[in-house]
């Protein structure tokens, strides 16, 4: 299993999270996955990426080193993307009811382990 | 726990009569640990009924609570306990001006400058009320109910009590690690409020450029990945953690903290700055 892998499958044993994935924020683009059926991970690494990269410049803006966490809250669930090495970032999509706080905690440690 | 709260934890279960609970409820107020900072205050304060310092402690967590009539009452009794307490004189002053009693506002606060007259902090909260009632008194509305908002409130007695209280939402504060909040439009313009930079520089602008399109992308991850109506993005940076709202379709709300401040407080203190925010647009609309 490599370090992609056991990182996805740490956050996606977390209650509540409905799928993860690994992307490239440069691009967009999936490196790694693991979702459910009916989430579509282009879109999410797409999105995702595009979300982060804006915060990026506004936290530049303000003179901020870059986000290593962001938590996009919607009323029906929410989306958390860490920020690891290069330009990789661990995205989970998680239910209303998911436990946030685990799921960052696993996700900022395995970002920590990816090469 | 971190090694000063089980150090003083300690100190209170060995020696339950000592006053180290004063510390103690401080250090978990400090800490965002509202609830158990209050049971420690209770306690000492059942011990200690006459202690002026236990009455402020109880104050300034209640305001932390957003409970402001519970702290106007402990800060009186701590002031006619002790009349020289100046954290109690500005304790209460903030509240007089929340409530737009300016001149109550002021008394206490000319009163706390009497006692020690080189507090800069109560010169400068002096200042800022008469630049605010003089410069702006259209952002101060008259509601003796304490619900008026106000624009450019006084120098609080601490940080967490004015963020707590919602006060202050769009001004900088980087004496006391809170480094500001600001209402941006659609268009990425500033409304009010501005955001200093580690270096203390004004960065509302370019922040708020960046901020422009920041709802509209929200709104559409949030709609395509099935997660309903987006509410807010929380964002940790390696020293300061962000917290986006809209208090409006086309308005969003930046509030900056320390990253010792949790991130549930800041959203706490965000979603206040939140509703402060729409009534502000409404008067102002």
């Amino acid at each position: 299993m490599t370090a992609a892998d056991e990182a996805l499958e740490r956050v996606t044993q977390v209650p509540g999270v409905r799928g993860s994935l690994l992307i490239s924020v440069d691009d967009g683009l999936v490196v790694a996955e693991r979702l459910m059926e009916g989430i579509d991970g282009r879109a999410v690494a797409a999105l995702a990426a595009s979300l982060v990269q804006r915060l990026g410049r506004a936290t530049g803006g303000a003179g901020l080193q870059s986000p290593k966490f962001v938590h996009l809250r919607g009323n029906a669930g929410s989306v958390l993307a860490a920020r690891g090495r290069d330009d990789l970032v661990l995205v989970a999509v998680v239910d209303p009811d998911a436990n946030v706080g685990r799921a960052r905690i696993e996700m900022l440690d395995a970002v920590g382990h990816l090469a | 726990m971190t090694d000063d709260i089980r150090t003083l934890t300690a100190r209170v279960a060995e020696e339950p009569s000592s006053l180290a609970f004063l510390e103690l409820g401080e250090a978990l107020r400090r800490r965002g640990q509202l609830e158990a900072a209050y049971k420690v205050a209770r306690g000492g304060l059942a011990r200690y009924p006459a202690l002026a310092d236990a009455h402020d402690l109880v104050a300034r967590i209640l305001g932390d609570q957003g409970d402001l009539a519970g702290a106007f009452d402990a800060w009186v009794e701590a002031l006619r306990l002790d009349p020289m307490r100046i954290g109690a004189l500005k304790g209460i002053a903030f509240l007089y001006f929340r409530a737009g009693d300016v001149p109550a506002a002021l008394g206490h606060l000319q009163r706390a400058a009497e006692i020690d007259p080189d507090d800069g902090s109560i010169v400068q909260a002096i200042a800022r009320i008469r630049q605010a009632t003089q410069a702006e008194p259209q952002d101060r509305v008259g509601d003796t109910q304490g619900n008026g908002y106000v624009a450019h409130p006084p120098a609080l007695p601490d940080s967490a009590t004015r963020a707590e209280a919602g006060q202050g939402a769009f001004l900088p504060d980087s004496d006391t690690g809170d480094h500001g909040s600001m209402l941006v439009d659609a268009n990425g313009l500033r409304l009010s409020g501005t955001v200093r930079s580690p270096a203390n520089e004004d960065v509302g602008d370019r922040v708020a450029a960046e901020l422009a399109g920041v709802s509209k992308e929200a709104a559409r991850t949030s709609r395509l990945l099935g997660l309903g109506i987006w509410q807010a993005i929380a964002v940790e940076a390696p020293d300061w953690n962000l917290f986006l709202v809209a208090p409006t379709p086309d308005t969003l709300l930046l509030t900056v903290g320390e990253s010792s401040l949790p991130m549930a407080r800041l959203a706490l203190v965000a979603d206040r700055a939140a509703r402060e925010a729409r009534e502000w647009l409404e008067q102002h609309a």
